[in-house]
């Protein structure tokens, strides 16, 4: 039955292209201004901040001294995150001890570890850029850092490498070349879960993490 | 739409297209205009065939009927290239942007189009192309504006107005709330819709008041119609007045 | 299903008469206008990416049935299954179908517009199959058993008194509060376990990439990512116009999206979706399929005006904008799409017999053309609507054309035209109502008119009298 829908859809679909004037208005005229690298790491700060996104820019060697002082401030119980991400080994020898979370990695498929993992507290991924011009990462799930690592637990904590931050979306898809190299699941994250669904009154965490941490590493 | 219109310069003659709601119940703001007009050295021409724009049977459906009355002032007006001044920005806007529109198929598009592109708004006109000045002989007063929706969308005309008003020294302008938003007229829209336009005039009549002014200005006596019509009704001593009208009054004592 | 008669009139005097009704419409949307003007201060870029998004969106409609076909090619050679439908029966067809391939009795839903067209959950429930909203505003509204009455903030119309004493009602052990994070705390609790055990998670299209065959959602809440990734199945469904050529299209449509959306210039999430999981991944739908509808979209397509209601990308900035809209809110439409994009898009799939009177819902401000992200001639396609609801000539397209055909209106209006197109009938017709025009009896539209304003007045002398008496030259 739906192979003869199809074929009735196109059908009108290809009579209808003749019956219409082929003007089509020129595109390309817009572009978010480039800019250097200190403006990206400023501007990116500046726009997660404003929807709430906690940044901290810090040189690459002082990032899991800073998360130790994050975790321990929240309390956290647990933290989850891939085992064969960069940092895993840093994790592990750094994330022990009195007060520090249990280490969690995401070493199965999710369904067997699916109700665990909704409850855990934090999530640890790397990421693959930023995007200066809204405040967004760049996130492409892989086997060893899968999906729902920046997803379920309730606060995500992202590593950003500075040098890696576009100043635009058009930048990042060109020079990332997203056309050739599309994932899975190509994520743009930029804060942590919102809405604004009842009186238009802004509430985080509605369904995704309350609180989205930021390590620019420099 | 595109409100950057490219204005005629040393303006010897203008034609005069007065609307079919100011031929019959506005007859003096169309006057006024004419006289403004004539103040700023301009010879006024009105072709007395002239009629309706045809809007009301444009927006209502009725397509032909409107193509028929359009193609008559056309006609009406096309003994010179003169430059056709309207007092109101809701028909100037149907001969300026729709006539292309309701033309765009026909043999006479082009010809259609050079008619459209001598329509001006008549306070945009007076500001931008005869650079008006006036001097304010009144007493001070505080007003309040409104737009009407096609003066400000299609004619791109409440700036001009605004710097008109600005001259008149006694006069205090207070912006009124939401003045971006529709009073509710629409044309047959307020018959074919009576609640919808009751509740939109209702709430207009508010934030005029809010104003605390004593005269409401527009460019338009269609807005002025259905403003002042439910101000009078519910009591509210505020008078509409068209701009045209005002500035006369003011300019003379 | 979808074209139930529409009492309009009836309910405009409902809406109006509610007046919390009026306060909470008025209050959200002068808020989101204010929000969008923030996030786009500056004119000029505006316009330029207007530009772009506009270009975008015509270019794809120029080609749509290359793109389509693009589109379909690349999800297969992903492993996205693609199925087409005519018609809403056909799409709930289609997705009972996989339902029921999987035994899966639960679904998990994130926000769709085109679910709604299909009244979709309706037709699963009365097949045994929970379908559960999870955008926390459609939750809401579901649970009060109510359609949406805005397509980005479909609750916008309760207020978080109202809305706790839904969740109170309806929820089990849930006591009363109308604290808006407490609210949002218990709508989490509720869900996330929801998530946890979904069978199938549906979602709905923003763009769909023909280039590389990529679904593109966006959303501020993780309730899409949260469908479209924990349960082992994930059913996509489409309009037909929602494809566009390229990646490289995104950029100008995403950001004005947002936007004339909600006044942000990004969302939370973009959740771009191209393949299902892949060996070695540890998460993610096993199986995706992208449910693509047509419902009266092609048609559409084929006539150069219509066509341009295509374009539109769902962002709901016509509704905020709507002085119509803003007084009667959502329901008054009885339409899946209210506002001034349902005044164009509602009669073209329903037909004018049943939803034609939503055109005269109009004073034709042109505040929707204004802020319309991809500049749709909203306006122009309601006049169209007018005219093929009456349909003089004889040559209309819309379904239903020609419905409201009258003898009546029809002589008016050619009375009309020899009036105005007559000058010395002109000059009679104004000369007696400038005698007798205050003696008009007081009926039809006169009455209608007069029922908040007082009547119109007409002049002894009309302009063209005056211009002559005062020498006035004339040609």
């Amino acid at each position: 039955m739906s192979s003869t829908a199809r074929d009735r859809i196109f059908a009108r679909l290809h009579a209808a292209r003749t019956t219409v004037s082929p003007y089509v208005p020129q595109g390309g005229t817009w572009q978010a201004p480039m800019l250097d690298k200190d403006q990206r790491i400023e501007l990116l700060k500046k726009r997660m901040e404003t929807v709430r996104s906690e940044v901290h820019v810090l040189p690459e060697a002082e990032w899991s001294a800073k998360l130790v002082e994050l975790l321990k401030v929240r309390e956290a119980k647990t933290l989850t995150y891939g085992h064969d991400a960069w940092f895993g080994g840093a994790l592990r020898s750094k994330i022990k001890g009195k007060g520090m979370p249990r280490l969690v990695p995401y070493g199965e498929n999710a369904e067997a570890f699916r109700d665990e993992l909704f409850g855990i507290d934090v999530g640890i991924t790397s990421t693959l850029g930023g995007i200066a011009e809204n405040g967004t990462l760049i996130v492409w799930p892989t086997p060893q850092e899968p999906r729902l690592l920046s997803l379920v637990p309730t606060v995500h904590v992202a590593l950003l490498k500075a040098d890696t931050i576009h100043s635009t979306l058009a930048e990042a898809m060109r020079e990332m070349r997203w056309a050739e190299n599309m994932p899975t699941n190509a994520l743009l994250i930029s804060g942590p879960s919102k809405t604004a669904d009842i009186e238009m009154t802004l509430a985080f965490g509605v369904h995704g993490p309350k609180e989205l941490i930021v390590l620019v590493l420099e | 739409m595109a409100h950057t219109f490219t204005y005629p310069r040393d303006v010897k003659t203008v034609y005069y297209f007065g609307t079919c709601l100011v031929d019959m119940s506005f007859p003096q703001a169309g006057m006024a205009g004419i006289h403004l007009l004539r103040r700023a050295g301009v010879e006024v021409v009105f072709p007395q065939e002239q009629s309706c724009c045809g809007q009301p049977a444009y927006n209502s459906g009725f397509l032909e009927e409107a193509r028929a009355v359009a193609r008559a002032q056309i006609k009406a007006f096309s003994r010179a290239d003169w430059p056709i001044v309207v007092p109101s920005g809701s028909c100037a806007g149907m001969m300026r942007h729709h006539y292309p529109e309701m033309f765009a198929n026909d043999p006479e598009y082009f010809d259609v189009r050079k008619f459209s592109e001598r329509v001006f708004e008549l306070g945009d006109f007076l500001h931008n192309a005869l650079h008006v000045r006036y001097e304010d002989k009144g007493k001070p007063v505080k007003v309040t504006w409104h737009s009407s929706c096609h003066a400000m969308r299609e004619m791109g005309a409440t700036a001009a107005a605004k710097a008109l008003i600005g001259q008149l020294s006694n006069v205090e302008l207070v912006e009124i709330e939401r003045e971006y938003e529709c009073c509710g007229f629409g044309g047959t829209f307020s018959i074919k819709q009576p609640e919808i336009s009751a509740a939109m005039v209702a709430d207009k009549i508010e934030d005029i008041r809010a104003t605390g002014a004593s005269a409401i200005l527009s460019g338009d006596c269609g807005c002025l119609m259905n403003i002042g019509g439910a101000m009078e009704h519910k009591g509210v001593p505020v008078a509409p007045r068209h701009l045209a009208e005002f500035i006369w009054e003011r300019i003379n004592g | 299903m979808g074209s139930q008669h529409l009492d309009f009139t009836a309910n405009v005097t409902e809406a109006l008469a509610d007046r919390q009704l009026r306060a909470n419409f008025k209050s959200a949307l002068t808020g989101l206008m204010k929000k969008r003007v923030a996030v786009l201060p500056d004119a000029a870029e505006r316009e330029r990416m207007r530009d772009d998004a506009e270009a975008a969106k015509r270019k794809a409609l120029a080609k749509l049935p290359e793109l389509l076909e693009r589109l379909e090619r690349r999800c297969t050679e992903n492993g996205i299954i693609v199925h087409w439908a005519e018609t809403t029966a056909e799409a709930n067809e289609i997705i009972l179908g996989i339902m029921r391939s999987h035994d899966a009795t639960k679904l998990v839903k994130g926000k769709s517009m085109v679910s709604e067209e299909m009244h979709l959950n309706h037709f699963l429930e009365s097949h045994g199959i929970e379908a559960l909203e999870t955008d926390l505003g459609e939750f809401i509204i579901q649970l009060n058993h109510e359609p949406p009455s805005h397509i980005i903030v479909p609750a916008v119309h309760k207020n978080r008194q109202q809305v706790g004493r839904i969740f109170a009602d309806n929820l089990e052990g849930i006591p009363y509060t109308d604290v808006v994070e407490e609210l949002n705390a218990i709508a989490r609790k509720t869900l996330r376990e929801k998530f946890r055990t979904g069978h199938v998670g549906l979602s709905g299209v923003n763009f769909a990439v023909a280039e590389t065959g990529t679904l593109v959602l966006v959303e501020n809440e993780g309730n899409g990512r949260m469908c479209t990734t924990v349960p082992p199945v994930h059913v996509a469904v489409m309009g037909l116009e929602k494809v566009v050529e390229s990646l490289s299209d995104l950029p100008p449509l995403l950001r004005l999206l947002t936007a004339s959306a909600t006044g942000q210039l990004v969302t939370t999430y973009v959740n771009c979706i191209t393949s299902p999981r892949k060996d070695g991944e540890r998460d993610g739908p096993k199986e995706i399929h992208l449910v693509i509808l047509d419902n009266g979209r092609s048609k559409m397509l084929a006539d150069a005006q219509l066509r341009r209601t295509l374009q539109c990308i769902r962002c709901g900035t016509c509704l905020n904008h709507c002085p119509v809209y803003i007084r009667i809110g959502g329901h008054a439409y009885g339409s899946v799409y209210p506002g001034p994009i349902g005044k164009i898009l509602t009669p073209q799939i329903d037909g004018l017999a049943d939803k034609g009177v939503l055109a005269t819902a109009s004073s034709l401000c042109n505040a929707c053309e204004e802020v319309c992200p991809v500049r749709i001639p909203i306006p122009g396609i309601i006049r169209r609507m007018r005219t093929e609801a009456y349909d003089e000539k004889g040559d209309g397209v819309v379904k239903g054309h020609g419905a409201k055909k009258n003898l009546l209106e029809t002589l008016v209006w050619k009375g009309w035209e020899l009036t105005y197109r007559i000058p010395a009938l002109n000059r009679f017709v104004v000369s007696m109502l400038g005698r007798f025009g205050d003696k008009l009896p007081n009926v039809g539209p006169l009455k209608a008119w007069t029922s908040v304003r007082t009547a119109p007045r007409f002049a002894s002398k009309s302009l063209h009298q005056l211009a002559k008496e005062e020498g006035i030259r004339h040609e």
